[in-house]
């Protein structure tokens, strides 16, 4: 998508977005609560159309033809999009025949992808009792009845307990391995850096940064310092004793008065030289650790403010 | 052609999804039995010997017919709850994402609601029989007389497509689509005859459609003269879908779920 614009009244949900994500691939969008990741989906799958800017999946205008567009995607929205008073097997089929893949086709496709889902005891089970995570299976199930090869997730994990996650983070890493070309958002940065080999993070509708997991850790100036001191008195002057040592300014933190950060260089082999230099200063030493910087991190250093990461329902 | 045949095959797969869970609910079921029942049997009992009605002998031949046509049209009313839940739920975004018709989803559901409502009225049909009622015109005309109510009914259908479309909650439509039935049913010719209304209601109910179409039906079930009123109601149903069908249309392509 290039230069994509989209209003909502005051609320400019998108506000001139780029995004290609070569066929294939797997990319994660990455942002927080009213990034603008859901209305970005929209747009791409003919929901909604934008203000301004285009958007082509596989070459084809999205506005101009929606319906060739639609043949060729894969949609799972941020919310559960199934009917809950038919079974797993009725769904499936239901879908499949909307996409006209006749009778027969649609039943062989469905008892494919129960059994690709592990789904198949539950398959003749009403909806209604399914848990989220067994729901949110049989929502991607749906969405790849016609062998879509572009797919999107629209927040896939949010509201599963840590055990369906990880069943999910399995799940899309096979179709990522199948070829299929997967648009994954979400708020969860451990997401993005796990099943997507490209980031993409937006921010009040701008993108503000896209990269490899690894080069948008590498933004954050390597890794950081951590130290602790035996006494709070010592902590000025423990802090002007290391300030060579590091990459960038050495922080009080705020609250523990016998704690400071500071960014160093990644692989430096700074640590022993940091005791080294506390020791000769006299200043006893509690506690040094390294932290290799996440994606929270990341996000703090480009946006400036933390990434909520509130629940969804 | 292509495009009218995958609009028809796309209405029905979207029909059968609706039609396939009535027989799972089966509380539901037996209350949209019972209900239509209650109604004919309380109205008739509790009415019938105090009110007479010039021309007919017995006023159940009169008000039955009425109680017909007011319980089809309040079956419409399944129309918006229903597209109302469907809007509230992920599944009609994923509708829009794929490759179907756009009228499909709502023309899916006057259908089924059809069914549904077609269902009710043999059930009450049969119970009125069995309390007495009598078809005096041939068989002929009391399938004209059912299929003016019933087409009527989806014509009503169509309009409580669009209220599901305009409210913004199952809620909302559950109001929306029942306060207005009250007012078309009861100001009109299905319980009383007009004339015994202050003028300037009297008016009112022989305008409304709903007097035109139960008068239809009450004639053609008695074997009396319709008159106009059968065209009349023929236009009256037929003209209400071709407009609202392409509101609820035209709405719908452009609505978006939450
Ligand atoms: N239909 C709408 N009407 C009005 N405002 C909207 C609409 N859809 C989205 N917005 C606004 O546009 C902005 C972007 O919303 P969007 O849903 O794309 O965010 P998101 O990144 O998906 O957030 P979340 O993590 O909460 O799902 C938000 O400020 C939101 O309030
Ligand atoms: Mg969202």
């Amino acid at each position: 998508m290039h230069g994509v614009e989209k209003r909502f009244g005051e609320t400019r949900a998108l506000d001139g977005v780029d995004l290609t994500v070569p066929r294939g691939a797997v990319y994660g969008l990455l942002g927080p609560n009213g990034a603008g990741k859901t209305t970005s989906v929209k747009v791409l799958t003919t929901l909604i159309r934008p203000d301004a800017g285009a958007a082509r999946i596989d070459g084809i205008d999205v506005v101009a033809d929606p319906d060739a567009v639609r043949h060729r995607i894969g949609l799972t929205g941020q919310y559960a999009a199934v009917d809950e008073r038919l079974t797993a097997r009725e769904n499936l089929i239901y879908v499949g025949r909307l996409f006209h893949l006749g009778a027969t086709e649609s039943k062989a496709r469905a008892r494919e992808l129960l059994e690709r889902f592990d789904l198949t005891d539950a398959g003749d089970r009403v909806v209604k009792g399914f848990s989220g995570g067994m729901r949110r299976r049989l929502d991607i199930a749906m969405s790849l009845i016609a062998r879509p090869s572009v797919l999107f997730l629209d927040e896939p994990t949010t509201g599963l307990d840590p055990r369906s996650r990880l069943a999910m983070w399995d799940v899309i890493a096979d179709l990522a391995a199948d070829g299929t070309t997967v648009l994954l958002t979400t708020q969860y940065l451990e997401e993005a850096d796990r099943l997507a080999e490209r980031i993409v993070v937006i921010d009040h509708g701008h993108v503000i940064a896209e990269g490899t997991p690894d080069e948008l850790k590498a933004r954050t100036g390597g890794a950081l310092l951590n130290v602790s001191i035996a006494r709070a008195e010592n902590r000025e002057r423990a802090m002007s004793v290391l300030t060579p040592l590091c990459s960038g300014r050495v922080e009080p933190v705020t609250d523990d008065d016998r704690s400071f950060v500071a960014p160093i260089v990644a692989g430096d082999r700074v640590v022993p030289g940091v005791i080294r230099a506390l020791d000769e200063a006299g200043i006893d030493v509690l506690d040094v650790a390294v932290r290799r910087p996440s994606l929270d991190d990341v996000f703090l250093a480009l946006t400036g403010h933390i990434a909520t990461e509130e629940e969804g329902e | 052609m292509e495009r009218l045949r995958w609009t028809l095959h796309d209405s029905w797969v979207e029909a059968e999804r609706h039609l396939r869970v009535i027989p799972r609910n089966v509380e539901l079921l037996i209350f949209a039995t019972i209900q239509p029942i209650m109604f004919l049997a309380l109205f008739a009992y509790v009415f019938g010997g105090s009110i007479s009605i010039p021309g007919f002998a017995d006023y159940d031949q009169f008000l039955m017919p009425g109680i017909f046509s007011q319980s089809l049209v309040f079956g419409s009313a399944f129309t918006s709850i229903g597209l109302a839940e469907d809007l509230s739920k992920g599944l009609v975004d994923r509708l829009r994402s794929l490759p179907m018709s756009r009228s499909a989803v709502i023309i899916g559901r006057t259908i089924s609601d059809l069914v549904r409502n077609l269902f009710t009225f043999v059930v009450m049909l049969v119970v009125a029989l069995l309390l007495g009622f009598r078809f005096e015109g041939s068989i002929l005309d009391a399938v004209a007389a059912t299929g003016l109510l019933v087409l009527f009914s989806y014509a009503l259908s169509w309009v409580q497509a669009v209220i599901g479309l305009a409210v913004s909650s199952v809620e909302a439509a559950n109001s929306a689509g029942f306060i207005w039935m009250f007012p078309l049913t009861f100001v009109s010719s299905a319980f009383v005859d007009p004339s015994t209304m202050p003028g300037w209601l009297e008016a009112v109910a022989d305008a409304n459609p709903f007097t035109v179409v139960t008068n239809a039906a009450r004639a053609l079930y008695n074997g009396l003269p319709v008159g106009n009123d059968a065209w009349l109601s023929l236009f009256w149903s037929v003209g209400l879908i071709i407009v609202f069908s392409t509101l609820a249309t035209r709405r719908f392509s452009r609505s978006t779920s939450a």
